[in-house]
């Protein structure tokens, strides 16, 4: 692991903190959806601090997914063409890459903890950096899922349909809308198999360790989404890398 | 030989855009590949720029195999697309440095670097453009002054003067007479344009895949005789028989349009006018240009 290793992470990175700043307003806009989702469900259902934790995941969910679309537009605008003719090895190029989604999903997901005294929870520095932690980890997952679905598609349209058809219907059956204990049979071992149960978990037991709702407890919680993170990237990395006779680019 | 290419081929399912092609560029040359679009040149630039291997056959770059060996074919080729390939939200300056990091440089020799290569495409005082905003010809300065940034051997061009305006091709010309001359980079670039091609140093014209000639402009027109004239018919076809019963030529036609290779072309117009009278609708005459080459090596048209 050297220069010509992290130098093009950095810049890969780097380079998404710019537009991102360049055009913060719109992609600020991708924020709206799940604090409207939050204020509406949770109002109506009278438990603001319930619908936290998923609210936090759906957002941070969006938006990572939404930031990787960029490498679909890297692709339309040439970009990504610099990148595949540049002797920089194609693990730091997809590193770079979900490293600076996820950097924006976090920094999005950041945004929303604004909302944390609203939902009831009082706020502490310790609570904060774990949050923080859990809610980066949660990103790069989600990013690097992204990276896989970006890479084989050529349009933006697939991403909708894979958001809608594929990681919405997750989500719903993650523990944001019901729990663990709410759920009959088949559907709680649904639940258990769904890893984006775990990331929920994470944060809803970092926000209230007193939990007796049979979500999986925190450490298992943390892990399972770690090695779902590490896995993705892996094997976007290997994607990425594979040999073509067909033009990547 | 700073470039080798040996017998490349290359198949999309069962289509076979390259069908054996072998060529070689000296360092410091001015390379051309010459031929209409879908003649393969496109196929050719992605493999000599390592986004692809061929189906079969090898080409070297500086004695690096562009297949086996990317990493290091990379490090000494400076690519410039067709397409952009610049990020579009970014500076000039943004881009250049952000390609010098994926080039693994830093430091002194980054900022040398991006402001030699500024200054080499006139660009100083468009660094802090966002490069949206440039029009198409700067656009194209700044996609060279970044595959400049590394001191390429070779600088490999796909269609540069596409999409520009006359003087800009000129100027962009001019870029690369300069570039050669001082820094001894060698240029590869495909074209279909005519002007562009003739101010390569030496061609390659390539028809479905395949070579159909290949040497200096000069030497490539010489093939053809003399003049070529140019007359429009409404009766191709029967005046090219009659032409060619007459003067013992070989008429192509094409179209409405008859064309003929001859010398003294002057003295030939007086005489095919005075003997067909009325089947002429307007003849023309110029010196041979490469599009007649590769008309009479091919049939078919360049552009």
């Amino acid at each position: 692991m050297n220069r010509s290793f992290w130098l093009p992470v950095y810049t890969l990175w780097r380079r998404d903190l710019i537009r991102f700043w360049r055009e913060r307003t719109r992609v600020l806009g991708f924020l709206g959806t799940p604090v409207i989702f939050w204020l509406i469900v949770g109002s109506g259902f009278g438990d603001m601090a319930y619908f936290f934790p998923g609210t936090l995941t759906l957002s941070v969910m969006f938006s990572a997914i939404f930031s990787m679309m960029s490498l679909i537009e890297d692709r339309r605008e040439g970009f990504l063409l610099s990148m595949m003719v540049s002797p920089a090895p194609r693990a730091s190029m997809v590193l770079g890459k979900v490293l600076g989604s996820s950097t924006l999903a976090w920094i999005q997901a950041l945004i929303l903890l604004a909302f944390l005294p609203l939902a009831g929870f009082t706020v502490t520095l310790p609570l904060l950096a774990k949050l923080a932690g859990t809610l980066f980890l949660i990103a790069f997952t989600f990013t690097s899922l992204g990276f896989l679905f970006a890479w084989k598609l050529d349009s933006t349209q697939g991403f909708h349909a894979i958001m809608n058809l594929v990681l919405f219907p997750l989500w719903m059956v993650s523990g944001s809308l019901f729990t663990m204990a709410q759920a009959h049979g088949p559907m709680q071992w649904l639940m258990r198999a769904n890893p984006l149960t775990y990331a929920v978990a994470a944060i809803r037991r970092i926000l209230n360790p007193a939990l007796t709702d049979g979500s999986p407890e925190l450490r298992l919680s943390i892990l399972v989404t770690l090695a779902c993170g590490i896995s993705l990237w892996l094997v976007s990395t290997l994607v990425a890398s594979s040999k073509t006779t067909r033009s990547q680019a | 030989m700073i470039l080798q290419a040996e017998n490349l081929t290359h198949l999309y399912g069962s289509r076979k855009a390259l069908d054996g092609l072998s060529f070689s560029v000296s360092k410091g040359e001015i390379f051309g590949l010459l031929g209409p679009n879908g003649g393969g040149k496109s196929t050719l630039f992605r493999i000599l720029a390592t986004m692809m291997s061929p189906t079969s056959g090898s080409a070297q770059v500086a004695g690096f195999d562009v297949a086996t060996h990317a990493a290091e074919v990379r490090r000494r080729i400076g690519v410039v697309f067709q397409t952009q390939s610049l990020d579009r939200k970014l500076t000039v300056e943004e881009n250049l440095i952000a390609q010098c990091h994926l080039f693994g440089m830093s430091g002194a020799r980054l900022k040398a670097r991006v402001e030699e290569c500024l200054d080499k495409m006139r660009l100083t005082d468009r660094r802090a453009d966002v490069v949206d905003t440039l029009s198409g010809g700067l656009k194209r300065r700044v996609e060279i002054a970044k595959a400049l940034l590394h001191e390429p051997e070779v600088l490999l061009m796909d269609e540069p003067s596409t999409g520009l305006d006359p003087g800009v091709r000129r100027e962009l010309s001019d870029h690369m007479q300069e570039l050669r001359a001082k820094g001894g980079v060698t240029i590869l670039l495909t074209t279909h344009i005519l002007e562009e091609a003739d101010r390569c140093d030496r061609l390659l014209l390539i028809h479905e895949g395949r070579r159909v000639a290949e040497g200096t402009p000069a030497e490539l027109k010489a093939k053809v005789g003399g003049d070529v004239v140019v007359m429009e018919s409404e009766a191709p076809d029967g005046l090219a028989e009659k032409v060619k019963a007459r003067f013992a030529l070989e008429p192509h036609v094409n179209g409405n349009h008859m064309r003929v290779e001859i010398a003294n072309g002057h003295r030939f117009i007086t005489e095919v006018i005075e003997a067909f009278p009325g089947a002429i609708q307007s003849i023309a005459l110029h010196k041979p240009t490469l599009e007649d080459v590769f008309l009479d090596e091919t049939g078919a048209s360049i552009s």
